[in-house]
């Protein structure tokens, strides 16, 4: 479906992506993963033809973005970080003019516009003005533009930023609707939104893809190993002998390298939670075997630390860590410690006051 | 042509729905109005002449009026990240000008349209022909849609309507002061630069009712001109 090969883009004499290579298949949802400034949006703008690359191919379905732009443009619905709307429209009038624009013939705007209406969930603001909704119904119908000329491929530029907690799992539904008959691309900074939506994630570091896979993949890759975060209700008896029997039962399993004793997560008698550190994704078995012994599951997770850890551990810039952190040490010190007393002569009272201050 | 004639009607919408187009047209209305009573109705003066005085008079807010309707046209896109609809949909970018120039033009003849009741009571209790008034008024879409083109072209520059609008009008000025140029020139070249000069040799014919094809020709090769320069400048930023 898509095809990127040693893609180049330069801004001056500033490398804002390159060398790029990627593939991407039809109906899936992909994840662009980095930090601010590692090229996700350079590329997301070359593959909807906003942005010519420097050097490089780019396929969709086969066919150039340099040399048949509007080939593709045609192919393609795009939602930039902010949502290009025309704040004087109402959401109707504005659908059926992107939707006229990019090609849908005037006996089909109708139907294609209720389409976009329907699985964006906007039909209740229908004849609003744009200018009068939320940030994240403009959100929502951000999107419904980017699908009313029901596109190939569907390219979204950080669709969840700026939404409250309730809005985001509504656009994660909505995201993953649109995979299988849409292929999506979607980019983000934050790998444990991504990774709920997207069937694979390319994390994308100083304009090159560094990793590709799954979240489990890629922890796996990252972290050697997985982390999860277990909660229990331990079976009678005296609570420390309940804790080394969970600890032993986890310990039968191959794959557990580890497990470590954590607070509660939650209140309650004879709860305990544990981290378990192993070398694989190990989250059925260890359900099972606490199942199979009585032990009552309260919860049973990806470590959220760990998320964390796989995404700085992939956006981490060569040589970015200790160099960081020494520069502000001494920039630090240089605050708190007093100037060096500067050789003036004979001293006299009037010399000493600004060091006195300084200090 | 449909994205052209989609883009017009959504840009003719917006000034429409927005107080920006009611405020323009009353405010040229206002000045012409004025203009009309001052020259026209406290003078003793033939009808013919009054007539050549209320086109003289309805160029300047026609001119005024269509660099602030046109400043906004592409700067406004940019300024709002509209642009990327326009950027990224299979259309051409003399799709996207001519769309916004028919837009702000349509919204000028409406304006010149609305000035016909002062020609009409010159026509009713003087005596002018139909052809002065008909030439006259093709005049002031002419000069109408150069000035929409250079402020069309304008605010294909930027990105800032204020920008576009003091660009628009100083490109204007510059050709409308051409003629002071060349009366400071020696020949041939004051011939030349009065030529250039968009309103007084050019406009002068149409406000006498004189139809001459050179001036047509005139008005429609700077209009064509400025469109095109708008092309290239969206073409340029577009897609690089």
């Amino acid at each position: 479906m898509i095809e990127i090969r040693e893609l180049y883009k330069y801004y001056g004499d500033l490398r804002a992506i390159g060398p790029l290579s990627a593939t991407i298949e039809k109906g899936e949802i992909v994840g662009l993963l980095g930090l601010n400034g590692a090229g996700k949006t350079t590329a997301l703008r070359i593959l909807a033809c906003d942005l010519l690359p420097t050097s490089g191919t780019v396929r969709v379905e086969g066919i150039d973005v340099v040399e048949h732009p509007d080939d593709v443009r045609a192919r393609i619905g795009y939602l930039p970080d902010t949502p290009p709307l025309y704040l004087d429209m109402t959401v109707a009038e504005y659908l059926s003019f992107v939707a006229r624009l990019r090609g849908v013939s005037s006996q089909d705007v109708a139907r294609r516009v209720s389409d976009a209406i329907e699985l964006t969930e906007v039909g209740a603001e229908r004849d609003q003005i744009i200018g009068s909704l939320s940030h994240g119904y403009r959100q929502r119908v951000g999107i419904a533009q980017a699908i009313v000329h029901q596109p190939r491929l569907v390219v979204l530029d950080e669709p969840i930023s700026g939404l409250d907690p309730v809005q985001i799992v509504e656009m994660r539904d909505l995201v993953r609707s649109l995979g299988g008959e849409h292929t999506v691309v979607v980019s983000s900074h934050i790998l444990g939104e991504i990774s709920e939506t997207c069937d694979r994630i390319l994390v994308i570091r100083e304009g090159t893809i560094v990793a590709s896979g799954t979240e489990s993949e890629l922890s796996a890759k990252v972290l050697r190993g997985m982390q999860i975060d277990l909660t229990v209700r331990l079976k009678g008896g005296p609570y420390r002998d309940a804790l080394g029997q969970i600890q032993a039962l986890l310990s039968e399993l191959p794959e557990v390298t580890r497990a470590d004793e954590l607070e509660p997560s939650e209140a309650g008698e004879q709860v305990a939670s544990f981290r378990v550190h192993a070398t694989s994704d190990v989250r059925d078995l260890v359900c099972r075997k606490l199942v199979e012994k009585g032990i009552g599951v309260l919860e049973l997770a990806r470590s959220e630390r760990e998320l964390e850890r796989v995404f700085a551990e992939l956006s981490r810039v060569e040589g970015d860590g200790t160099g960081k952190r020494n520069r502000r040490k001494k920039a630090l010190q240089k605050i708190r410690e007093p100037e060096p007393p500067v050789d003036k002569g004979p001293s006299n009272g009037e010399g000493a006051a600004p060091a006195e201050e300084a200090q | 042509m449909t994205a052209t004639l989609l883009l017009a009607r959504r840009e003719l919408l917006a000034y429409l729905r927005s107080p920006l187009g009611a405020s323009i047209i009353a405010g040229a209305l206002l000045i012409d109005g004025i203009y009309f009573y001052w020259k026209g109705l406290t003078e003793k003066l033939l009808s013919a002449v009054v007539l050549q005085e209320f086109f003289y008079g309805a160029s300047g807010p026609t001119m005024i009026a269509a660099i602030l309707l046109s400043m906004r046209l592409v700067a406004e896109e940019r300024q709002t990240g509209t642009i990327t609809v326009l950027n990224t949909s299979p259309i051409k970018d003399r799709e996207i000008v001519l769309g916004k120039f028919f837009a702000a033009l349509g919204l000028l003849a409406l304006l010149t349209l609305l000035t016909l009741y002062m020609p009409a009571l010159i026509f009713v209790n003087g005596k002018v022909s139909i052809g002065h008034i008909a030439v006259g008024y093709l005049g002031l879409l002419l000069l109408g849609a150069s000035s929409v083109a250079i402020g069309l072209f304008a605010s294909s520059l930027t990105r800032s309507q204020v920008v576009a609008g003091i660009v628009g009008a100083v490109i204007l000025a510059a050709l409308i002061l051409l003629w002071v140029v060349a009366k400071a020139t020696d020949p041939p070249l004051n011939k030349f630069l009065s030529a250039l000069a968009i309103h007084h040799e050019n406009f002068r014919s149409f406000m006498i009712g004189t139809l001459e094809l050179d001036r047509v020709a005139y008005y429609l090769a700077v209009t064509y001109f400025f469109l095109l320069a708008a092309i290239k400048v969206l073409e340029a930023r577009r897609w690089r």
